[in-house]
């Protein structure tokens, strides 16, 4: 019997995260994400959990550092606008290594923007966002099922590297439906919370303090190697990727989210008429897949990236190749996605261009 | 024959000399929380929740398990500690800036939800820690040095009495003015600090406590002189007293 559930992608990923073991969950309505906080109001009384709903974005991710300080699984959702709000909050959280989950429904920017979706947040959630020299860790599902594995393994990935973890979608993942099966991520081995969370003072025998100020310039020093050789080790250990008939691609699409699973339909259209097109889709866009672009095979002679943005994850792909392969860039900011057919032509121009086979 | 010990250093109260001025009234708070901390038997299930401003160190005082909060939302944060751990007492140290500018939406919200944690406001009328600037608790005519020709309400509003409008919602459960400017105030100042904690205790409640405090340095006075201006100008504008009790 098949353990697959038709569900609209707010509500699924919700689930996801309570089947995950969260049991706390702290937020504020922005579309196009409010049927996530919706189903946590209803759901999470009935596991025993809390559903706060808070005065502003501002009050909700300083909620979420409080409950993350006991070492309890705990998530926000939001979209753009809302996250931009949540920025200040977020580099606490990350200087006091504070574990939690933030979904970002992403829509188009920048300002109020559009309420449609869109992938304009690729350079906040990735390069900081919040001020100082932070990272969260940044999974970006392509479809509704991998949106689900994604959201589970964000609260191990949290734990495991004491860290904010992010989970990037857009309002086409929160707004569509598919058929999903809720299936638990291989166990990892995490670190005991009772060593440093709020709340085992009689146990440890000693208090614990969860801050992110060094006033010393030495310590302050310090604490941020220590977040950067945590950051390493994420790059060494939590790098994901998928890459698309690869092989003997002379033309790469690099694409991520929802796009990404467009721009394989265009892939595939091109390979029926002969012409040799791969793709390779980031699935953590931090840390970023540098190495897949470094390593390309020798027959590609150019990377067209595309986005729900005006340019965004290019200036990655441009770090991994180099100054090797030509890339160019295709995409819509308003809220449309770019079509197969659209991809298909600038892919067909591409190869005309560069004189592909 | 046995000693007696009848006064001794708080246990939950680190044996270290503070970084406050001289004159200023942190480390006086900071000690009758300890004592109520002690009293109460609470010291291993309390948390705070510690500012950012010149008490941003309050950590460095109080032996509970601390958080730090950015500028104003301690509230907040208490307020995700609390729902995960309502086994815990939890208090915010909050100064005028923090509370009664940045973290206005904080504190009201936090109040108004009742939600079980005890906040101390210390309310000294100047923002201390950036140097002195205008406080939405600086009064009428005070000079700062964002309000160099005194505080002119047309310009800058009224000072903000912050028990006042809270003791107006619903769901708080106590709300008092103390100060410990003078020996007789302290231990009225205690006794209040005390009750907000027993109201948390006994889920009664949101519960704050305002301190009228000094920052001899920013107001440009020696400490006995700044005692005097707190009493004279301070209580005149922000009466000592319980705005609102726990509900019989």
């Amino acid at each position: 019997m098949s353990d697959r559930v038709l569900m609209k992608g707010n509500e699924a990923l919700a689930e996801a995260a309570v089947q995950a073991g969260c049991r706390h969950f702290f937020g504020y309505p922005i579309t196009p994400q409010n049927e996530l906080p919706e189903y946590m109001s209803r759901r999470l009384p009935e596991v025993g959990g809390v559903y706060l709903q808070a005065e502003s974005e501002v009050a909700a991710i300083n909620m979420l550092m409080g409950a993350g300080a006991t070492g309890e699984r705990i998530m926000t959702s939001s979209s753009s606008p809302g996250i931009s709000l949540m920025s200040e909050g977020i580099s606490y959280i990350a200087g006091a290594e504070v574990p939690c989950v933030l979904i970002n429904m992403v829509r188009g920017g920048p300002g109020l923007g559009g309420i449609l979706p869109g992938q304009a947040d690729y350079l906040q959630a990735t390069k900081g966002g919040g001020h100082g020299d932070y990272h969260l860790l940044v999974l970006a599902p392509s479809t509704l099922q991998e949106g689900l594995d994604l959201t589970m393994l964000a609260f191990d990935l949290a734990e495991k590297y004491r860290n904010p973890v992010m989970v990037l979608a857009d309002g086409f993942m929160g707004q569509m439906m598919e058929a999903v099966e809720f299936r638990k991520p291989e166990p990892m081995d995490l670190p005991d919370k009772r060593e440093w969370a709020i709340g085992y003072m009689k146990e440890r025998g000693g208090r614990s303090l969860v801050e992110s100020v060094h006033l010393d310039p030495d310590e302050l020093d310090e604490h941020n190697e220590k977040l950067q050789a945590k950051y390493r080790r994420m790059r060494d250990e939590e790098i994901r990727v998928e890459t698309y008939r690869l092989d003997d691609a002379e033309l790469v699409v690099a694409a991520f989210g929802t796009t990404a699973r467009i721009a394989r339909s265009s892939v595939d259209t091109l390979r029926e008429q002969g012409v040799k097109v791969g793709l390779v889709r980031p699935i953590t866009v931090y840390p970023f897949p540098y190495e897949t672009f470094e390593t390309l095979p020798e027959s590609v002679k150019a990377i067209l990236t595309v986005e729900m943005n005006c340019g965004q994850m290019i200036e990655d792909v441009k770090l991994g190749v180099g100054h090797d392969i030509p890339v160019s860039f295709f995409g819509h900011s308003g809220g449309h996605p770019p079509q197969v057919e659209e991809i298909t032509e600038k892919l067909t121009e591409l190869a005309r261009e560069r004189g592909c086979a | 024959m046995a000693e007696t010990r009848i006064f001794e250093r708080p246990r939950a109260l680190y044996d270290v000399a503070t970084h406050y001025c001289p004159g200023c009234m942190h480390g006086t708070v900071h000690r009758i929380i300890a004592e109520v901390i002690d009293e109460l038997g609470i010291q291993e299930r309390t948390f705070g929740v510690a500012p950012v401003g010149c008490s941003v160190f309050v950590y460095n005082y109080i032996d509970t398990d601390m958080c730090e909060a950015a500028h104003g939302r301690a509230p907040a944060v208490a307020t995700g500690i609390k729902r995960v751990r309502p086994d815990m007492i939890g208090f915010t140290y909050q100064g005028d800036g923090d509370l009664a500018s940045i973290g206005t939406a904080e504190i009201i919200h936090a109040a108004n939800r009742g939600e079980r944690i005890s906040v101390i406001f210390i309310n000294n009328a100047i923002y201390g820690m950036t140097g002195g600037q205008m406080a939405p608790t600086t009064l009428l005519d005070q000079k700062t040095t964002t309000s160099p020709r005194g505080r002119d309400p047309k310009a800058h509003g009224y000072p903000m009495r912050m028990c006042e409008m809270l003791a107006t919602l619903a769901a708080p459960g106590y709300i008092a003015r103390v100060t410990v400017a003078e020996p007789k105030y302290i231990t009225k100042a205690k006794q209040a600090i005390k009750k907000a904690f027993q109201v948390q205790i006994d889920d009664r409640g949101f519960s704050m406590v305002e301190v009228l405090s000094t920052c001899p340095t920013n107001w440009g006075m020696r400490p006995v002189d700044a005692k005097k201006w707190l009493i004279e100008n301070m209580i005149p504008y922000y009466p000592l007293g319980e705005f609102k009790q726990p509900e019989e």
